[in-house]
């Protein structure tokens, strides 16, 4: 198996895991992708909860036959599209680069 | 069913459809042949060689991912109760915001094959690919019944027959299918005849689609007004409350209990997580995550015409109505047929068997993608690691996973025989439901919580996957009611169809119980290398060059 490093891989990687740049990766991407993950969650409950208890306000019209129902649950959609953008731009800029970096690192260490 | 020029119709109706049918068997089946001449390692085998691009991945992942559950379920659940069934498919479309975030790239990182090897990393390996093994057959075997019992749905209806040897030689023809493309093929294979059926899928429904605004004149509020008329419900039909809200308090938290198995489910299907071991990067995995987050909320977005406009131009109600006769699983090839003209006229007739055989190609390319996963945890968890203990060549690793191929898709032929009363979508919602409890609490305290263990691994797959397959089968779908498996018997004390809201809660619980009661060194020591691996991608396997 693969999966057992060895001494030298082992070594590389603590190093790297107490390198400022890879604490820096860690938080920026647990910045990004824990609050993230709560605000959909909350969000998609937020449609869930309305769907089943509140009835009136679902059933508002907005314009001809689509009501707040069908609204909400578009917005589902838009959030869905709109967070997957907004991560994505994220870990291009944020991210990428310093893990790059951290993988050459390794690289260049393990290979010695 | 009755009247000469109906039959005659119907068939020229049937030549065509099994005209192309065989098209799409022919083209899979050179597929499969083409891509079984670059097999030759485990990676080749399980994996394609890391070799597809992320868009390629992307298509690959929607194909795997809309089932007919999507295209025949959804649809045909919006149907028949109107804005209940629209709820599905935003619960399918926000989980993969989990897969996108917490998941797709970690795991390609620190993984090589199946769910398990991301857990093997930093786990005992026998104990955590024993659990994880047995969970990932579950899961796919509960799946593959849900896209069988489809297949013979479907063929009933475009043969005009409503035999049971019938449906049950479909049942077995999908099932010798998916053994060939599997064993043959290989992930390579399986993966183009995905990315082939998402680009007709996506084709076949947008075509559709298309042709059922043009008849609102592409206003969304006409076609929402014409279902709420012609189904005789009026605004009610365009309002929550007609599948889970009729069965009052405890039908809501059935609802509730629903949703999260949806949201929290689909980063743990075993079939969506090996995909991501099929691009050369954890950035490729993220533009597949991408790429199916746009074309599985566009085809969701779709679903909700098919499901009005079948609601608004076809009988859903009546007596004799063949939608609600077929729990809604025959709304979007009746409707292809209409809007194509009408039964009887030649449009129609092209539509319906065109839609008939996306809806079929998507069968194919689902089954097989989760015959192919259930070969892999088996062939590379079990009996490469956990019985032979990693003393295995790649070449008999291979054989052990097509061997493997066979035997569950021969079982699965025989489950599916037996199973044909129950709506797609449903049996899909409890394979959701054990995803959610038995494999997500395992992957994510893996790969974000130090202090997990190996016996908090193994507590929460068992944990999960037994509460959610206990409470099922304690609950009204397998006995109790009239539409239950077992409609004469009635031993189901919990109340609710979906397991989720108890049932993961719980996988959560067993994880941290098995990791705070027995702590392991070995594996919180092993923590700083995963979380160094799975975020930078050091040292994470490579795609191979041929």
């Amino acid at each position: 198996m693969t999966d057992k490093t060895t001494t030298q891989q082992h070594q590389a990687y603590e190093r790297i895991h107490a390198t400022d740049d890879f604490q820096e990766l860690r938080r920026r991407y647990r910045g990004f992708a824990f609050p993230a993950t709560v605000a959909f969650m909350v969000w998609y409950l937020l449609f869930v909860v309305s769907a089943n208890w509140l009835p009136g306000f679902m059933k508002t019209p907005l314009v001809g036959n689509v009501n707040v129902a069908f609204m909400f649950g578009i917005l589902q959609f838009a959030s869905t599209f709109l967070i997957a953008w907004l991560y994505a731009r994220h870990a291009n800029s944020a991210l990428d680069p310093i893990a790059g970096r951290l993988d050459d690192e390794y690289r260049q260490e393990v290979a010695q | 069913m009755t009247g000469t020029v109906l039959a005659q119709g119907q068939q020229g109706n049937q030549t065509l459809t099994v005209t192309l049918f065989l098209a799409v068997v022919a083209v899979t089946l050179y597929i499969t042949w083409w891509a079984s001449r670059k097999n030759q390692t485990t990676a080749d085998y399980y994996a394609a060689g890391r070799s597809f691009s992320g868009v390629q991945n992307g298509l690959a992942i929607s194909g795997d991912y809309m089932s007919a559950a999507s295209f025949l379920g959804i649809s045909g659940l919006i149907a028949l109760y109107g804005y209940d069934g629209f709820l599905y498919s935003i619960g399918f479309l926000v989980a993969w915001l989990v897969a996108l975030l917490l998941v797709a790239e970690l795991l390609r990182n620190s993984g090589r094959f199946t769910m398990a090897d991301q857990l093997a990393y930093r786990m005992r390996q026998r104990p955590v690919r024993t659990a994880a093994s047995t969970s990932t057959v579950v899961v796919s075997i509960f799946y593959l019944l849900a896209q069988m019992v489809g297949a013979g749905a479907l063929v009933g209806l475009l043969l005009g027959v409503d035999s049971p040897v019938l449906k049950n030689g479909v049942i077995v023809l999908v099932g010798a299918l998916m053994i060939i493309y599997v064993t043959i093929g290989g992930m390579r294979g399986t993966t183009w005849v995905q990315i082939v059926k998402a680009v007709l899928l996506m084709s076949g429904t947008l075509l559709v689609t298309v042709l059922v605004l043009m008849k609102f004149n592409f206003n969304i509020s006409e076609l929402l007004g014409a279902a709420a008329n012609a189904t005789g419900k009026g605004q009610a039909f365009l309002e929550p409350g007609l599948l889970y809200g009729a069965k009052g308090f405890l039908g809501q938290v059935d609802f509730v209990s629903l949703a999260l198995a949806l949201v929290l489910g689909t980063a743990g299907l075993p079939h969506i997580l090996i995909r991501f071991y099929t691009v050369p990067t954890s950035k490729a995995a993220r533009t597949s995550v991408l790429c199916a987050i746009g074309l599985i909320g566009s085809f969701y977005l779709m679903t909700i015409a098919l499901g009005f406009g079948a609601a608004a131009l076809l009988d859903t109600t009546s007596e004799t109505s063949r939608i609600a006769d077929s729990g809604g699983n025959l709304a979007s090839p009746l409707l292809a047929e209409a809007v194509g003209g009408g039964e009887g006229s030649v449009g129609g007739a092209v539509l319906l068997a065109l839609i008939a055989a996306v809806a079929f190609a998507t069968i194919l390319a689902v089954v097989a993608g989760l015959t192919l996963t259930s070969a892999s945890s088996f062939a590379h968890d079990l009996y490469a690691n956990v019985i032979k203990r990693g003393a295995v060549s790649e070449k008999q690793e291979v054989n052990a996973a097509r061997i493997a191929a066979f035997c569950i898709g021969t079982v699965a032929i025989v489950l599916s025989i037996y199973a044909q009363r129950l709506n797609i979508a449903f049996l899909v919602a409890l394979a959701f439901a054990v995803a959610a409890s038995a494999n997500l609490p395992a992957l994510i305290y893996n790969l974000f919580w130090r202090r997990f263990t190996t016996t908090g691994a193994t507590w929460s797959i068992y944990g999960g996957l037994l509460s959610a397959v206990g409470l099922v089968f304690f609950s009204p779908v397998v006995s109790g009611a009239e539409n239950s498996l077992l409609p004469n018997a009635d031993f189901a004390w919990f109340p609710l169809n979906n397991p989720g809201i108890i049932s993961i809660p719980l996988g959560f619980f067993f994880g941290w119980l098995g990791a705070v009661l027995f702590p392991d060194r070995a594996s919180r020591d092993k923590h700083n290398e995963l979380e160094v691996r799975s975020l930078t991608g050091a040292g994470a396997e490579a795609a191979i060059q041929h």
